[in-house]
């Protein structure tokens, strides 16, 4: 799948004006609320005009304002889960995952029994929405996008009305879809954690402009991304192997950048994870240091460092074939003479995971 | 039955009955797709139409019927020109009593429709369409069965107005036993003669079984319908 997206637009004193490309995979929509994605994601469906610009999928156009073609939305065969679940009140789960699937042509049993074993829905087929959780009526949602046999699906913050707890239960069922359908997907989050754990592409949206664009480890760790992202979000995210489940609870782990050993990550050694690593989480020493708490402590060479307007600075190492960013104080990098070139170890105060199946990136 | 009705009482029962079913079965379609366009599309002329569906609601009853007089009378223009191209005559027919029952339950009608569409969230529409489809087949499927219940209940309402109508009934098509003597014509003829009291008893007793039998209905069929909706 390529997607291909050049919108102009304007309502009221908001404009976007974005162009960007995104390959196979996942690409996330990563920015503010009110950066412009939704109306992104809703020019894509072709559930709004843009005043100007270029929609195509797969080599498919279906928005070209110039030429005067504009797709409308059932036409389309692009997937879209809401904010909301927004499942038709008077139909039974099973009609609601099934309703896309008449358009879509021959409806599949198989795929059918496959989608909703996929989600964990196979009990809830002959409920009604309004008896359903938040986190089943999510699942049925995704479902019935799937399972109108989209070419490309949208995901707008299908995340962002359901507590932590939720949203822990429903993230390994998008990672199992991203996995095992292939279904290429745009999704839009302004949570980190969630881009990070999923996506293979980033863009990074700020004031309706494409701030950034990238692999997901390059945008994080990107200083020039920062203030877009927000200074507490840069940050880097590694690749890492499960080694061995450690007695008193830590789990070991291999990277390129040296182990790390972190609090209890579920799976079995061999098991590919991403882990990202906050540059407000990240302390440097230029002399390695004894008698830490601290128990993760990797060389680097510092890369370049860039500093803003504040008093902090961005620093961002190569550690193995890895980048890590740091942000520490402009005073801290001048009292430790940092420079490019300059060998440092970076000390790992604290660390969120990010689960991912083996053999990517 | 007919034991206890004369033969003239009857035929005013039948006859209202016959009126207010066709007036309601026949204004439904336009009652949703007018009620339909007011709630979903600005369009010019909006403020018009919404004040010309509820003009009847306003006026008196005996100038909405003169007006009915003037415009589907036999040498008004839309009655003669129906009269002359279909052979369909309103003015002093039971098609006219039905006409005017419709004109004047249409405003209520309209109301109770537009209400619930209006309770439609469009969003649900617009995921139908993400899902493949058409705009014809979103309603039929996604708006239609969510407004159900308004349509039950402007039925109820223009059918119960359409049964006490009187004065624009009176005026279009006067009241000619076995014709155009509806159930309120002929408790109003009746109570112009002596000892008609017994006659207008027994109407006054259908009137009110049928407009409870009709309020009782809608209730269950309303609760019918919130079942299986789910109460979402």
């Amino acid at each position: 799948m390529s997607l291909a997206v050049s919108l102009k637009h304007r309502f009221g004193t908001f404009r976007l004006d974005v162009d960007f490309e995104a390959p196979a995979g996942v690409t996330a929509l990563y920015g503010r609320s009110g950066s412009g994605k939704t109306t992104m994601v809703n020019a894509v469906a072709g559930l709004l005009k843009p005043d100007a610009g270029i929609v195509s999928v797969d080599g498919v156009t279906l928005t070209d304002i110039n030429a005067g073609l504009f797709v409308p939305p059932h036409k389309r065969r692009i997937g879209y889960v809401f904010q909301e679940p927004r499942l038709f009140p008077h139909l039974s789960v099973r009609s609601n995952l099934i309703y896309g699937a008449r358009f879509a042509g021959l409806q599949d049993e198989r795929e059918f029994d496959r989608i909703v074993g996929l989600l964990g829905i196979g009990t809830l087929l002959d409920r009604r929405p309004s008896k359903l959780s938040g986190g089943e009526k999510s699942r049925v949602a995704l479902g019935r996008a799937i399972l109108s046999k989209p070419r490309l699906l949208l995901m707008d913050e299908p995340l962002a009305a359901l507590d932590e707890a939720r949203k822990a239960e429903i993230l390994p069922y998008f990672e199992r879809l991203r996995d095992e359908t292939g279904l290429p997907i745009l999704y839009v989050s302004h949570s980190p954690a969630e881009v990070a754990r999923l996506a293979t592409t980033v863009v990074l949206v700020e004031d309706g402009r494409v701030a950034a664009i990238g692999a997901a480890a390059e945008v994080f760790s990107d200083p020039g991304a920062a203030h877009a992202l927000g200074l507490r979000e840069a940050g880097a995210v590694l690749t890492a192997r499960i080694e061995a489940q450690e007695a008193d609870g830590l789990t070991r782990l291999s990277t390129s950048a040296g182990p790390l050993l972190l609090p209890a990550v579920n799976g079995p050694p061999g098991t590919m994870v991403r882990v990202r690593l906050l540059a407000q989480d990240v302390m440097l020493a230029t002399d390695k240091p004894s008698g830490i708490s601290a128990l993760n402590v990797l060389p680097a060479r510092v890369r370049d460092i860039r500093e803003g307007e504040g008093p902090g600075a961005l620093v961002r190492l190569e550690a193995g074939d890895e980048i890590i960013l740091a942000r520490i104080t402009r005073r801290s990098a001048s009292a430790l003479d940092l420079a490019p070139g300059r060998s440092v170890h970076a000390i790992l105060k604290a660390v969120s995971i990010a689960r991912e199946s083996v053999g990517e990136i | 039955m007919t034991d206890w009705l004369t033969p003239e009482e009857w035929q005013a029962v039948a006859l209202s009955l016959r009126v207010s079913l066709v007036a309601t079965l026949f204004s439904l379609p336009l009652g949703i797709f007018v009620a339909y366009a007011l709630a979903r599309w600005r369009f010019p002329g909006h403020g018009l139409l919404n004040g010309l569906v509820h003009l009847p609601l306003v006026l008196p009853p005996v100038v909405t019927g003169y007006l009915l007089l003037l415009t589907f009378g036999r040498t008004g223009w839309i009655g003669g020109f129906l009269d002359g191209w279909f052979g369909l005559v309103f003015a002093f027919r039971w098609t006219g009593a039905a006409l005017a029952a419709a004109i004047m339950a249409f405003p209520l009608m309209v109301r109770a429709i537009r209400l619930t569409i209006e309770a439609v969230d469009p969003k649900l529409e617009a995921a139908a369409s993400t899902l493949g489809a058409s705009r014809p087949w979103v309603f039929a499927t996604i708006t239609l069965p969510l407004i159900l219940p308004g349509i039950l209940a402007g039925s109820v309402l223009a059918f119960a107005k359409a049964m006490g109508e009187f004065g624009a009934t009176i005026t279009f098509v006067s009241s000619i036993p076995g014709q155009t003597q509806t159930m309120p014509s002929a408790i109003y003829a009746l109570l112009q003669v002596p000892g008609g009291e017994a006659a207008v008893g027994r109407l006054v007793v259908i009137a009110v079984v049928i407009a409870m039998g009709a309020l009782l209905l809608s209730e269950w069929i309303g609760r019918m319908v919130a079942r299986r909706v789910g109460g979402a």
